[in-house]
């Protein structure tokens, strides 16, 4: 009697020789279980523990896969798990860049007067006393923060202009010519050249222009601008093309100049897009070191002009604080100051990410009503 | 009357066109004029080093004993950079386009893009402060355990500053590259040959095999090779954490030396001879990249047209 009251529950064929949808979470709980357990015996850490875990669940799920289900569903977890696997392996180092940057960086920055004075001044002897009787860090890197201003406005003022023009040529005026064709392909070699060459190169320049020994913040500036130009290019060139074909043609039926139609029609449509081209260009560009390294020097004092003498930048900053501390025998000011430095140049490049998001979002062109 | 204002007036536009459509071209060939001017400025400074004495140039042996154990030193780096980061980048890319969940795929390629926007030389500042000293206790158990490999010969560097952790943290750099674009391709696969590979009861390894990556190994190929340019020019990382020295075969030891970093450390304070060997060197590189950068984007745009045919 009782028996037929309870119904069994039977599988349906469909689902037969399948695993149950939970086995994957009772794989990966018995899998963290047995990881902290291994970690408990040979000394605890998060990170291997991590990992003894996740080699566990892989083992676990494809082995009991391969009896349940055979080899081909088998192949199909192990390759899933590795998939899944290496994303979480590439977000390590993000996090760990982030979260040491964060950590070494905030007492650098916290250090009164870090933003508002410069090097200039600041020697090894001070250095010694912050780490012998505890007197605060000296120096900042107000220097360092006014060149790499300068020098990046003023790639950008050089590399906006040729770059909307020459993707204005390529969209508007190419039609696919020999020499479009070569613009385009050498742009996209361009993007390649290793940014210590492009710094070499306007060193060459300058050298050979000027006179030997040229180091100003200028021939920094053209050296970003070298890295800068492929960019602004490229991302300028896809925004111009899927301006709709049926704008121009309005602009050109009521009479008006190709040059007016591009210039009142086309551009305005995609401002919004070149707008947030040109500021992840400039996110690039701004932390670049060897280029400035090579063509500005580096310096301890604030310098305003672009066209004489040494100029700082935060990435050489970085650099020579870490490689060239001020007080060699007492590194840690220096390495302090290095990172702060780092830590003021990844907000900067994050909120001109984040800024060109935004500029996408906030000038999009109108669509719909 | 009409007829001048109308003449005039199309005389104004036409100047404009001309003048406009002048100076989109002049930018275009500005742009070829600067790629061709930098191998020009390049060859000029580089000139005097490469006709110089042997015994001038650094080393005492002449331009080609200087620079080739930087060169070996730099395709070293490279080549650890690529083998750690194109099977993770594949899988990364695999993961966005074919595995993870449709809504959050985008923004986890966001994610993967901020290891692009992280500056170069705060890597190196990671790679030498938290890397290096993290990694040198593996170094210790890779010498004990298989130093009868040359390349994992003992005794190992005990502050772990060696061309294996360059190449570690260039890897780091590289991976974002090789996954944006790899991604792009797969992303580019028929819809249809998936569904009909699925639709044949292929499970979903299977439809990546057999669908996926025949499709897209032009596009990880030339990903790879733009990524390789990447890993050989990049300076900075090289720069601050390796502690470089002489060409040796052992990667966990310190030693070697790369083009980007010989010429970042010593160009600051570098006069003479030296400006010029160094700007040779620089012109080695540049003829290295530009090479395999070439090759990738022949490699990409051979690929676009074939694929236009789809």
């Amino acid at each position: 009697m009782t028996s037929t009251l309870t119904p069994v529950k039977k599988r349906s064929a469909l689902t037969k020789g399948q695993l149950p949808k939970w086995a994957p979470y009772l794989v990966l709980g018995i899998a963290v279980v047995l990881g902290a357990a291994v970690l408990a015996l040979i000394g605890f850490n998060a990170l291997g523990w991590g990992i003894v875990s996740a080699v566990f669940f892989a083992i676990g799920l494809v082995g009991w896969s391969a009896a349940v289900e055979g080899s081909r569903r088998a192949k199909d977890k192990l390759a899933s798990c590795l998939v899944v696997g290496s994303f979480l392996i590439a977000l390590l180092p993000l996090f760990s860049v982030i979260w040491t940057v964060l950590v070494n960086g905030l007492p650098g920055l916290t250090d009164p007067g870090f933003l508002s004075t410069s090097m200039n001044g600041v020697t090894g002897a001070y250095d010694n006393k912050s780490v012998e009787e505890g007197a605060p860090v000296v120096g900042g890197i107000f220097h360092a923060l006014i060149g790499t201003l300068l020098i990046t406005v003023m790639a950008t003022v050089i590399s906006v202009p040729v770059g909307l023009l020459a993707s204005v040529y390529l969209v508007e005026y190419g039609n696919d010519r020999p020499l479009a064709r070569a613009i385009t392909f050498f742009v996209d070699v361009m993007t390649g050249i290793p940014s210590i060459v492009a710094g070499l190169f306007a060193a060459a320049f300058f050298f050979a222009v000027v006179g030997p020994g040229t180091k100003t913040g200028a021939v920094a500036a053209v050296a970003l601008s070298v890295l800068m130009i492929p960019v602004v290019v490229r991302s300028s060139e896809e925004m111009l093309k899927i301006v709709p074909n049926e704008l121009r043609e309005a602009a050109y039926a009521l009479g008006v100049r190709k040059w007016r139609t591009i210039l009142k029609v086309v551009i305005p449509t995609a401002i919004s897009g070149i707008a947030s081209g040109v500021t992840l260009a400039i996110a690039r560009v701004i932390g670049e070191t060897a280029p400035i390294l090579v063509t500005a020097g580096f310096a301890t004092s604030i310098n305003y002009n672009v066209f004489g003498g040494w100029m700082a930048s935060l990435p050489t900053f970085i650099y020579t604080q870490i490689l060239n501390p001020t007080s060699p025998s007492n590194p840690d000011p220096s390495s302090q100051r290095a990172w702060g430095a780092a830590l003021v140049l990844i907000i900067l490049v994050m909120l001109l990410n984040l800024g060109a998001r935004l500029v996408a979002r906030m000038f999009a062109p109108k669509t719909g009503r | 009357m009409t007829t001048t204002s109308l003449t005039t007036s199309r005389g104004a536009g036409r100047a404009g066109d001309k003048v406009f459509s002048a100076a989109t071209l002049a930018a275009g060939c500005l742009i070829l004029a600067v790629l061709f001017g930098v191998a020009i400025f390049l060859v000029i400074q580089a000139f005097p080093a490469l006709v110089a004495s042997p015994d001038k140039i650094q080393g005492g042996e002449g331009f080609f004993a200087y620079i080739w154990p930087i060169v070996i030193g730099t395709l070293i780096a490279a080549v650890i950079a690529l083998v750690i980061a194109t099977p993770v980048a594949i899988g990364v890319a695999l993961f966005i386009s074919h595995f993870a969940p449709r809504k959050l795929a985008s923004g986890l390629g966001y994610v993967i893009d901020l290891l692009a926007a992280i500056p170069s030389v705060v890597y190196g500042a990671w790679g030498a402060a938290f890397l290096a000293k993290e990694i040198s206790p593996a170094y210790n158990w890779l010498a004990n355990n298989l130093g009868w490999l040359p390349i994992f010969q003992g005794p190992a560097s005990a502050t772990g500053k060696t061309i294996l952790t360059a190449g570690i943290v260039l890897s780091v750099m590289v991976l974002p590259i090789i996954t944006s674009l790899s991604r792009e391709i797969f992303l580019q696969t028929p819809k249809l040959h998936e569904e009909a590979a699925l639709a044949l009861g292929a499970t979903r390894w299977e439809m990546i095999r057999m669908a996926v990556l025949p499709f897209g190994r032009p596009g990880i190929i030339s990903a790879v090779m733009l990524g390789l340019g990447r890993a050989l020019g990049e300076t900075m990382a090289v720069a601050l954490v390796l502690s470089s020295g002489v060409l040796t075969a052992s990667l966990i030891q310190s030693g070697n030396q790369t083009i980007a970093a010989e010429i970042a450390l010593n160009f600051p304070e570098a006069s003479g001879l030296k400006v010029n060997t160094l700007i040779a060197a620089g012109l080695v590189l540049f003829v290295i990249t530009l090479g395999v950068n070439m090759i990738a984007r022949w490699i990409i745009s051979r690929h676009k047209e074939f694929s236009g045919a789809n």
